[in-house]
């Protein structure tokens, strides 16, 4: 199941890899979403994967998820959500003010 | 604590100069001399305990764990560099008072002065060698701001930075070997390092401590071949050269020979490198200043001529030879501060320095000429003047040396010609400057200058005169001193007479003095010569200015090869050099055990079939990309897969924040895409995606690999104690939420501040925007009313999702949920009536400032935190109790709740920001472009 994974993980970075490669600003967001993906998934995957334990504390839960990780993660999410939010807007003003949306602000560069 | 005030006083006076300047010009003359006469004054309530054998030590801690001490030591060396920063100070400043031009700038240039003799004092005052380097490198700073006085003039400003870069260049390897210094020895107070010779020199760490320091030496004290940049910082006011260029600053490359003498002179290395650079920059230099035609390079090239024989003097490392170099300082700085004054006269009074068009000045300026000539004679070395007894000291040290075998007629016979060079150009400066027929083309009548200007100078060569005449009663004593203070052991047997019988050292002054007037009289032959032999100028400056552009055009180069601009080249490179990096990391610590070991996690159909379904739709994002409505399609599939994949490995409060995430992500981007091209043509050839697929293909094996090593290694983690804690500590069983509000709300509350930042930025960037949204038809969407059926129920959907939120809110303690989930629940609840009734219909009905409401949730989460501190706890220290509510039943009130609140409303806030705003854009309510957007800027 590792193998799996960690193929997932991987497969996500490089899918998020080539596609801030390219050269618009469009592709450059979905790329930068589709890596903070993975690295939520890897910090998540770095407390070790357990289906079926318990999430909340009660008297009969024998393995426990591990907490810290998840709490990592819940506030990356959102910080990842500012952080494509405002990429997302500097995109459309940038697209606004140069007439492009190449990322170096014109084609052919 | 009288030590710490001689060096304040000066750098105070820096700012004290200014505000004199109030008063007018002179108020800053007067400041400056006031400062310095007092700085003396205390120098000399000292200088009795200096005279009876007293080493005056004070010190504070500063950087104790590093070494680094504010210590202060006055021994003789220090006194008498003090006095000569201190007396000479005070003669330049009466000299610049009357030298500068109404156009120059009074209080600039005596606070520049005040700075750069505090610095100085601070160089020859240290007990500490940090404190002395770092006032060492002040001093550069200092001398760079002077000799660019005269800012718009493109000399001053080369001379300025040429000086900098070679002196502060030598500062850091000064820095360097001082380290290592202290490394050696444990410390960096002098009176341990002086001690520790023994220790020092057979040290492996020597060669390099002692070739760095005396790099800073000789870049400092401009010896060959770092002696260029002397004769360009010659474009300072003369007030600045008579005092930085040849009384104090020049001459802190031989203090720290003399200083360092004790603990790391006397060895063969020692030995052969500074007599080796004193020897060459001895002749070389005096040879060079034979040819300059303007006054000041003549003295410049001198200086550094005298320089390396003070320098060469150090070299031979024996006590007799250090007196005669501690002498040599006095007496130079004394003739040649007396000469640089002159030549300023001239210059002032004559309108040029250049000896070609000065002649028969003798008459216009009678007084000045004489004074001018009893100081180049005792440059020359002429009986009964100063410069002839330490000049006599030197030649008796050149003859003593043993060390070089049958070599040793050698420096004796190097010396001698320096001598004769030095006599020869004396002669001219007397005679092409005062003699030698009438001026040429003079651009004013020369005259003599005000009374006061002569002044420094009478004083300075009255000095000349009463060393040369009686030096065992003036001079005696301070030298003594000074010595004891190099050595830092009793004195040799020395005598300071004018006469010592007829020894070969008398013949060898008496050579130099014959052979100069010959050489003088034969000038015009050799000034020929030289012309026919070195076509151009001295390379040196030619080899700097060489060395710096190429400097530049490589950085030139490295920085356009780096940053040309191309985002698309910076993501590549940053990618390419993190793969490399990865690969470097596992070439080192061995490659990841992939072994089958560590697997624990169960394979299981389910997660099988989510994973899969993430790499798919991972791909078809790509393979879509330059379609995006259905790559954006394929990117909420990816979200929904991630949030599946959170609730099969036990994290629902993940799942639910990535669930409501990837609904108010897929809604921005889909509005984002009102306004972006929604198709995009190719833009890259296929070799371009080729190496992008490569690079994207490293670096996601790279992650993949990483993730392998992670899962399959053994594991501790420190959860543990939250798990324990949560309910007794924090009183929650949902530990996540726990750790966010409570034990880590610090880092939350970061965290949603950043959020608030962002939202303020979007705001920002969306002001004033101009952009036209996508024309209906082939990619814009048709302005249709929304579908009435979404609109009818979305709106008693609103007060549902609004309870639904509250509902997580409230249980986020103990079950899934917690501010920032129903924070994001509310904004798509409230994002549906956008979406559902337009934004008209909705922006009348939704009047709030979501400013406010960041605002608000931000403040609400602070005062949780402090309000701890009115109880006595420590910044967000959280409480909890339990009540009973009717009906409901026990119930638990914590004060993290607050603070969750707080974080509930950040994030209402910002979500509303940031798709309101946005959605506001396409609206009836948006700004419209008045041309084309490509022309609207």
């Amino acid at each position: 199941m590792e193998i799996l994974i960690s193929t997932a993980i991987g497969f996500l970075v490089a899918c998020g890899i080539y596609l801030m490669l390219r050269a618009r600003t469009m592709d450059v967001v979905i790329g930068l979403t589709l890596l903070s993906y993975a690295v939520n998934l890897f910090l998540f995957a770095s407390g070790r994967l357990t289906s079926n334990a318990a999430a909340l504390i009660s008297p009969d839960a024998v393995v426990y998820a591990d907490p810290l990780p998840q709490a990592l993660v819940l506030t990356a999410i959102v910080i990842g959500f500012g952080m494509t939010a405002f990429l997302v807007v500097l995109a459309i003003r940038a697209f606004g003010d140069l007439g492009n949306d190449h990322v170096d602000g014109e084609a052919g560069k | 604590m009288t030590l710490l005030l001689i060096v304040l006083i000066p750098l105070l006076g820096a700012l004290l100069v200014p505000v004199a300047a109030a008063r007018g010009r002179m108020g800053a003359a007067w400041m400056a001399g006031a400062l310095t006469a007092t700085a003396l004054g205390l120098l000399l309530s000292l200088a009795p305990q200096v005279f009876a054998g007293e080493i005056l030590v004070s010190s504070w801690a500063w950087m104790a764990d590093i070494g680094l001490y504010f210590s202060f030591r006055l021994d003789g060396l220090g006194l008498l560099f003090a006095l000569l920063i201190l007396g000479i100070g005070l003669l330049v400043i009466l000299y610049a008072t009357y030298y500068l031009s109404p156009k120059d700038s009074m209080p600039k240039f005596f606070a520049y002065m005040m700075l750069f003799m505090g610095a100085m004092l601070g160089v020859v005052l240290s007990e500490n060698l940090i404190l002395l380097l770092i006032f060492w490198e002040l001093t550069s700073l200092t001398s760079f701001l002077l000799v660019s006085f005269w800012r718009h003039r493109s000399d001053a400003r080369q001379g300025a930075r040429m000086a900098l870069a070679v002196t502060g260049g030598g500062g850091l390897c000064l820095l360097a070997g001082i380290l290592l210094l202290g490394e050696i020895v444990g410390s960096y107070e002098l009176s341990v390092v002086l001690a520790s010779a023994e220790l020092i020199q057979n040290h492996d760490l020597y060669a390099p401590a002692l070739v760095l320091i005396l790099l800073g030496a000789f870049t400092k004290s401009a010896q060959f071949p770092f002696h260029f940049w002397l004769p360009h910082a010659m474009a300072a006011p003369t007030p600045v050269s008579a005092y930085l260029h040849s009384a104090t600053m020049v001459k802190a490359g031989v203090f720290l020979l003399a200083r360092m003498h004790p603990a790391l002179s006397g060895g063969d290395l020692w030995f052969y490198l500074v007599t080796a650079a004193g020897l060459v920059t001895l002749v070389f230099a005096a040879y060079v200043a034979l040819f300059r035609h303007d006054i000041k390079g003549l003295l410049a090239y001198s200086t550094i001529s005298h320089l390396g024989l003070i320098t060469l003097l150090f070299g031979f490392g024996t006590p007799l030879a250090a007196v005669a170099g501690v002498f040599h300082i006095i007496n130079h700085a004394i003739f040649k501060a007396s000469l640089f004054m002159a030549a300023g006269i001239i210059d002032h009074e004559a309108g040029t320095r250049d000896m070609r068009r000065l002649s028969g000045l003798f008459k216009y300026m009678p007084y000045t000429a004489v004074l001018a000539m009893v100081a180049a004679a005792a440059m020359a070395g002429v009986p009964l003047l100063n410069g002839f007894l330490s000049k006599e000291m030197f030649f008796v040290e050149t003859l003593a040396l043993q060390r070089l075998d049958e070599w040793a007629w050698l420096i004796p016979a190097l010396a001698t010609l320096a001598g004769v060079f030095a006599v020869a150009y004396s002669l001219r400066f007397i005679h092409d400057v005062f003699f030698n027929g009438e001026p040429k083309n003079l651009p004013k009548v020369p005259h003599e200058p005000p009374r006061w200007m002569k002044i420094p100078v009478e004083v300075l060569v009255t000095l000349c005169l009463l060393v040369g005449v009686f030096p065992a009663f003036t001079v005696g004593p301070l030298l003594a001193t000074a010595a004891g203070g190099v050595l830092q052991a009793p004195l040799p047997e020395y005598s300071l007479a004018i006469w010592h019988g007829f020894n070969e050292a008398i013949v060898m002054s008496l050579v130099a003095l014959v052979g100069g007037v010959l050489f003088y009289l034969l000038r015009h032959r050799l000034f020929a010569l030289h012309a026919r032999l070195s076509p151009g100028e001295f390379g040196a400056k030619q080899v700097f200015d060489g060395l710096i552009r190429g400097l530049l055009n490589t950085s030139r180069c490295i920085t356009h090869l780096l940053e040309n601009g191309s985002l698309q080249r910076y993501m590549a490179l940053l990618v390419g050099a993190a793969i490399t990096v990865g690969i470097y990391a596992a070439a080192q610590h061995g490659a990841v055990n992939f072994s089958m070991s560590g697997t624990s996690i169960p394979i299981n159909g389910v997660a099988i079939a989510i994973l899969v379904g993430l790499i798919l739709a991972g791909l078809g994002t790509v393979i879509l990309h330059r379609h995006r409505l259905p790559a954006l399609v394929m990117l909420g599939v990816v979200g929904l897969c991630v949030s599946l994949l959170f609730v099969y490995f036990s994290a629902p409060d993940l799942a639910l924040t990535q669930l409501s995430v990837e609904v108010v992500t897929i809604i921005l981007l889909l509005l984002a895409l009102h306004f972006m091209p929604q198709e995009a043509k190719a833009d890259s050839g296929s070799g371009r995606r080729w190496r992008d697929a490569l690079l994207a293909g490293g670096a996601g094996i790279g992650v993949a690999g990483l993730t392998w090593a992670v899962l399959t290694s053994p594991f501790e983690t420190l959860s543990g104690f939250y798990l324990e804690q949560s309910v007794p500590g924090g009183g929650g069983t949902n530990v996540v939420n726990v750790i966010l509000v409570d034990f880590r709300g610090f880092d939350t509350f970061g965290e949603i501040t950043v959020l608030a930042i962002a939202a303020i930025g979007i705001h920002a960037l969306l002001q004033n925007l101009l952009i036209k949204p996508n024309e209906p038809g082939r990619y814009g969407w048709a302005p249709a009313k929304p579908p009435l059926l979404l609109e009818v129920i979305s709106r008693p959907l609103l007060p549902l999702a609004l309870m639904v939120a509250v509902y997580l809110m409230l249980r986020g303690h103990n079950e899934p949920g917690g501010g920032f989930i129903a924070g994001l629940v509310v904004g798509i609840a409230l994002v549906m009536q956008y979406l559902a009734s337009g934004v008209e219909w909705t922006q009348a009905r939704l009047r709030v400032d979501y400013f406010k409401v960041i605002a608000v949730g931000l403040i609400l989460s602070l005062l949780t935190g402090v309000a701890s501190w009115i109880w006595g706890y420590p910044f967000m220290t959280t409480t909890f109790t339990y009540l009973y509510w009717p009906v409901v039943g026990k119930f638990e009130v914590a004060s993290a709740m607050v603070f969750d609140l707080g974080v509930f409303l950040t994030v209402v806030g910002i979500t509303m920001v940031i798709l309101a705003e946005l959605g506001k854009l396409s609206g009836p309510l948006a700004p419209r472009p008045v041309q084309n957007k490509g022309e609207s800027r």
